[in-house]
């Protein structure tokens, strides 16, 4: 994927996020503050606007400018957490033309341990780990057995799927979801949904 | 002397806590980071930088936050202001800001501030 393709995956993320934003603030408004669908729809609208001006950069400032727009416009947790998410895959793709699978991967790796340092927290607590992790994951595995890019995408998204079920079924014990503690079971991460649309997006495009 | 910040998801609440700090430390240096942009709730990047090089010298910055991204949001100012003495403190906000504002304002230092914060948050109120 070259930036061209990334600036169109990004659009079409913005797109999904502002289309959803009513669906992931009804989740968020059941164990958490109500923000995070338009919050993140806010940051993308941001984003979106910076765009054109990427073109002909390399898809790692691509990635660095996302980060930093959705840190300084989203106003919520997920501004930090997707934010540093972003920006560290910008800083381990730096100076490649081009994002090939294991690439990816490693950026993926990059961001994960990101958003660990930065909301202090690991798989198991009703966090949008809880989709990314198992994903990365899936991917790798499915990419090392020889499957095609196509696939191994289909099987990471397959497992932030599940991965989402699986917040459904646990306390929150990060974010303002802790604060209701057991109250927060069979109610779905809105954390962990909305990486999981971002993620259909890049599946659809690889 | 040693400058504090508060950052809030409620512009009010922070206008508020700031309110309560100049009844007993009507000179401290002090600036509000509370909301977005906007006036809505969440944490503004650009209001925190603001706040922190308002009340910024060489006596360095005291950061107190609500929760959250307020927190987070906090780490990402500091780590981007990479070099000036700013420390975040994790205590609760309106106390915490009172026992700062009235120690700096007697003239005690950066450290000695925090070690202070440190027990705010142990001292039980019943």
């Amino acid at each position: 994927m070259k930036t061209e393709k990334l600036i169109a995956v990004v659009r079409k993320i913005a797109e999904k996020i502002e289309s959803e934003k009513d669906f992931l603030t009804e989740l968020d408004n059941v164990i958490g503050d109500g923000d995070h669908g338009i919050n993140l729809a806010r940051g993308f609208g941001e984003v979106e606007k910076k765009l054109d001006a990427l073109a002909d950069k390399e898809p790692a400032e691509v990635l660095k400018s996302v980060g930093m727009t959705l840190v300084s416009t989203v106003g919520g947790a997920s501004g930090p957490l997707y934010g540093t998410g972003f920006m560290k895959m910008g800083m381990a793709l730096k100076g490649k033309e081009e994002i090939r699978t294991a690439d990816f991967l490693e950026a993926f790796q990059a961001a994960i341990e990101g958003i660990q340092m930065r909301g202090k927290s690991t798989k198991g607590e009703k966090t949008m780990l809880d989709a990314m992790i198992p994903a990365k994951e899936a991917i790798e595995k499915a990419w090392k057995e020889d499957a095609d890019a196509i696939a191994a995408f289909a099987a990471g998204i397959a497992a932030a799927k599940e991965g989402v079920e699986f917040t459904k079924t646990i306390a929150a014990t990060k974010g303002r979801a802790s604060y209701l503690g057991d109250r927060s079971i069979g109610h779905q991460d809105p954390g962990a949904t909305s990486f999981t649309m971002m993620l259909e997006i890049v599946g659809d495009e690889v | 002397m040693v400058g504090f910040v508060i950052v809030s998801h409620s512009e009010r609440l922070a206008e508020g806590v700031l309110d309560l700090t100049r009844m007993m430390a009507p000179d401290a240096k002090i600036a509000a980071a509370g909301g977005m942009e906007d006036g809505g709730f969440g944490t503004s990047f650009e209001k925190i930088q603001n706040a922190i090089e308002e009340v910024y010298s060489e006596d360095g910055v005291i950061v107190l936050m609500d929760m959250g991204s307020a927190v987070m949001t906090t780490e990402m100012v500091i780590e981007a202001m990479e070099g000036k003495k700013i420390r975040m403190a994790d205590c609760p906000v309106a106390e915490g800001a009172v026992t700062g504002t009235v120690d700096a304002r007697i003239g005690m230092g950066i450290d000695e501030i925090l070690r202070d914060l440190e027990q705010v948050g142990t001292q039980k109120k019943l």
